[in-house]
């Protein structure tokens, strides 16, 4: 079967698109990305600010399995309902700076319609790099339980 | 041999992804990998030895067992190793599309 969200990545180019067909009306695929509480539950994420509107800017705060907090925020350029979202989106914690991303809302039939995220960063490299964070947040929470055991056994040793 | 080229045709199978990301979490022996998998045993032990080949894999003897770690040097090495990504979005949008339709149900 083919996957719903398709992620196109041609190598040592500084952008990718996603793509995702969604068993939903267009306009509640954008309320999702409008209304905060809607935002919190399926971003996972808090959202201390979100002023959906052309030079309105956002804010969200993460907080992952550790206890740690990750900070994101942006600036919205175009926000034209059930349209189009061109917005920045900068992750406070890493050293990559802003990536510049156009959403693209598009109906497909009464009940589906598709989302279109094309993101572009400021180099191959740290689109590369934002690409293997998944993979490498799979490595580190490997390195942290470990950690987790070690500290275990000096404990019980002590 | 193209070496790096075999490395991109390891992860191009989804099985073999599975197997990479499930060693990432923890090194594992073939039993416990295959345990995971509907697949039969020899196919899962065939992924192994292919992974293990091309270094995103490698070996480690405990006692009577033999334990498979990823790579962690090896997968640095492939720029488009996209999958993970692909998959956070995916369960995100999932997320979205669960949480949207039980909204438009209340409506």
């Amino acid at each position: 079967m083919e996957p719903k969200t398709k992620v196109h990545a041609e190598a040592g180019k500084q952008e990718l698109v996603i793509t995702r067909e969604f068993d939903l009306p267009l306009e509640l695929v954008f309320k999702a990305h409008v209304e905060p509480d809607l935002v919190e539950q399926w971003m996972g994420t808090k959202v201390l600010k979100l002023e959906p509107k052309k030079h309105g800017s956002w804010q969200f705060e993460t907080t992952d399995p550790i206890g740690n907090k990750h900070g994101f925020n942006g600036v919205f350029h175009e926000f034209v309902p059930n349209r189009k979202i061109t917005r920045t989106f900068e992750m406070e914690s890493a050293p990559f700076g802003a990536q510049l991303e156009f959403l693209a809302f598009d109906e497909l039939s009464p009940t589906t319609s598709q989302l279109t995220m094309h993101v572009i960063y400021r180099s191959v490299g740290i689109r590369d790099q934002v690409l293997q964070l998944p993979f490498a947040k799979g490595i580190n929470m490997a390195h942290n339980r470990l950690q987790d055991t070690v500290n275990k056994l000096i404990t019980n040793s002590l | 041999m193209n070496l790096r080229r075999d490395v991109f045709q390891a992860i191009a199978d989804p099985t073999r992804r599975a197997i990479l990301l499930l060693v990432a979490s923890q090194a594992m022996t073939a039993g416990a990998i295959a345990a995971n998998f509907d697949t039969a045993r020899p196919t899962v032990s065939k992924h192994l030895h292919i992974l293990t080949e091309c270094e995103l894999l490698r070996q480690e003897q405990a006692g009577r067992e033999i334990y498979y770690h990823l790579n962690p040097k090896k997968m640095k090495e492939i720029a488009d190793f996209i999958e993970p990504f692909r998959q956070m979005w995916d369960d995100r949008f999932n997320k979205l599309e669960a949480i949207m339709k039980n909204y438009q149900a209340n409506q």
